[in-house]
Parts: C-alpha cells; structure tokens; sequence
C-alpha cells in the first residue's frame, strides 16, 4: 500500500485539529469516491486526530490507499492506553475539562472509530503512545 | 422544507450562506455535545446547536453538514465566522429561540431526525 500523506499533530493544539482530515477529504473527494465511504474515513479519522490532541504530546496521521482500500493509522506519543477495552466502552472517557468543555470527551471517540471502519486495530505502551490503525474497504457505487 | 421557510418560522437572522437559502431540508439532529454530533448524525442534516468555537465548523465540515442554526441568540465570533466562510459556505442562521422551542417548531412543521441509532448501538 502506498503511502499517500502524512501529518504531524500537536497535543493540545485544537485550533487545528482538523487540518489533515480536511486534506484527506479534498483527496478523497477529487478521486470521486462514494461520499458514504469519504464520510466514513473523515469521522473516523477526524476522531482519531482529536484523541492525540486531546490525550498526547504528539503524534502523526499516515494516510495509505490502493485501488481496493484505504488505511489510516493514527500513531502518538503519550501515555498510552492502561484498559483499551475499558476505552472501547461508550461513555468512558479521561479527557480533562478543558477538552469536554469544547464539546468533545464524551467517550465516543474510539467506539465511533471502530463503526465506521471496516477493521480496526489499538496497540499501547503505557507512558509510551498509542497507535490506531482503521482500514476501510472501497465500497464500489 | 426549504432554508428560507425555516428561517421565517424560527424568525432567524441569515449570518452566512445568504446565496443558498433554497436548499430543501428534511431531517435535524439537535446537540450542543459534538461528540454526538460526530456519532449520531447520518447523511445531509440540519444541525442545531448552542456551540459556537471553532471546532464546530470542523465537524460540520466533516460530516457535510447542509445549514447550521444556532439557537438562543448565540453566534460565533469573527474569526470563527471568517473560517466558516472559507471553508463550509453553507447557510448559518441565529433564532433567539432555544434548542427545545427550535426543534419543536421544525418538528411540527415535518422536519424529522436524521437517521440515526440510539447512542448504545454506537
């Protein structure tokens, strides 16, 4: 799979947060893709750039295609996820105030990342940083 | 219903999106959490809030959210308004109006919810 596009993402920078989804949009939009299948990626990978700006110090976005899928892996540096399948939950979440008074933290995150790709892997090191990977399947239409 | 005839009931003042004001709407999903707005909206729907940052243009822009009505006289600064314009260009009204009324009024008159799940199917 090629790599196509890769972004840097700040911790706490939610001024910006957004940017890279919005290229990856653009993208997607110019190939003529189903716009189900381009929202899809988007939402889940607009969460996945919150959750880094929200929980990490800093991390990247790395955006792969071929002619049958898309792949988008959210890698970062932070404190790891100590329960992932407590993160899966709905509702769970350790955001700080500060996050949750800008509207986001409700504990939705991973879940709606994990509905709307098609597979969806979490690796984490505590203290060390996590990383996401989504894939999802063109869907032909 | 289209834009304009909604901006007539909410008695709502068109702040961005003048030109397209005859886009039909047919489904509404209310939230002030975008964390619900991210999960819980499906396809072309109105949204209509009380959050007016900048993060809220963002989701709007990644979900291709049609119109935008923000609810109890509340509107989003300049530099919030400026983004808004470059990059949804989409039609945003202010109704002095609160969430419950807002809704309410659009749902008597046949805008219904956007197809959605409840939140523990997500």
């Amino acid at each position: 799979m090629e790599l196509l596009m890769d972004f840097k993402i700040k911790g706490g920078d939610f001024l910006n947060a957004g940017e890279s989804s919005g290229m990856i949009k653009e993208y997607l939009k110019k190939l003529g893709l189903p716009p189900t299948f381009i929202r899809r990626v988007l939402v889940a990978a607009y969460e996945g750039e919150l959750n880094v700006v929200a929980h990490a110090y800093s991390g990247t976005i790395a955006f792969y295609m071929d002619e049958s899928k898309v792949k988008v892996v959210v890698t970062d540096r932070g404190p790891g996820i100590p329960d992932i399948d407590k993160a899966m939950e709905e509702g769970y979440s350790t955001a700080s105030p500060e996050v949750r008074e800008m509207g986001f933290g409700a504990g939705m995150g991973l879940p709606n990342m994990k509905r709307n790709s098609d597979e969806m892997e979490i690796a984490s090191e505590i203290d060390n940083g996590t990383e996401v990977t989504m894939t999802f399947y063109i869907e032909k239409g | 219903m289209k834009i304009k005839e909604i901006i007539d009931l909410l008695d709502g003042e068109v702040i961005a999106g003048e030109h397209d004001l005859e886009i039909e709407i047919s489904s509404a999903y209310s939230a002030d959490l975008l964390s619900d707005v991210l999960a819980l909206t499906e396809g072309d729907t109105l949204l209509i809030t009380g959050t007016v940052t900048l993060q809220v243009i963002r989701v709007a822009e990644i979900l291709g959210i049609t119109a935008i009505i923000f609810i109890r006289g509340k509107q989003p600064s300049d530099d919030v308004m400026e983004v808004a314009r470059k990059r949804l260009n989409i039609p945003m009204i202010v109704t002095k109006k609160t969430m419950f009324e807002t809704s309410g009024i659009l749902y008597k008159n046949g805008i219904r919810p956007c197809k959605n799940r409840p939140a523990s199917e997500v």
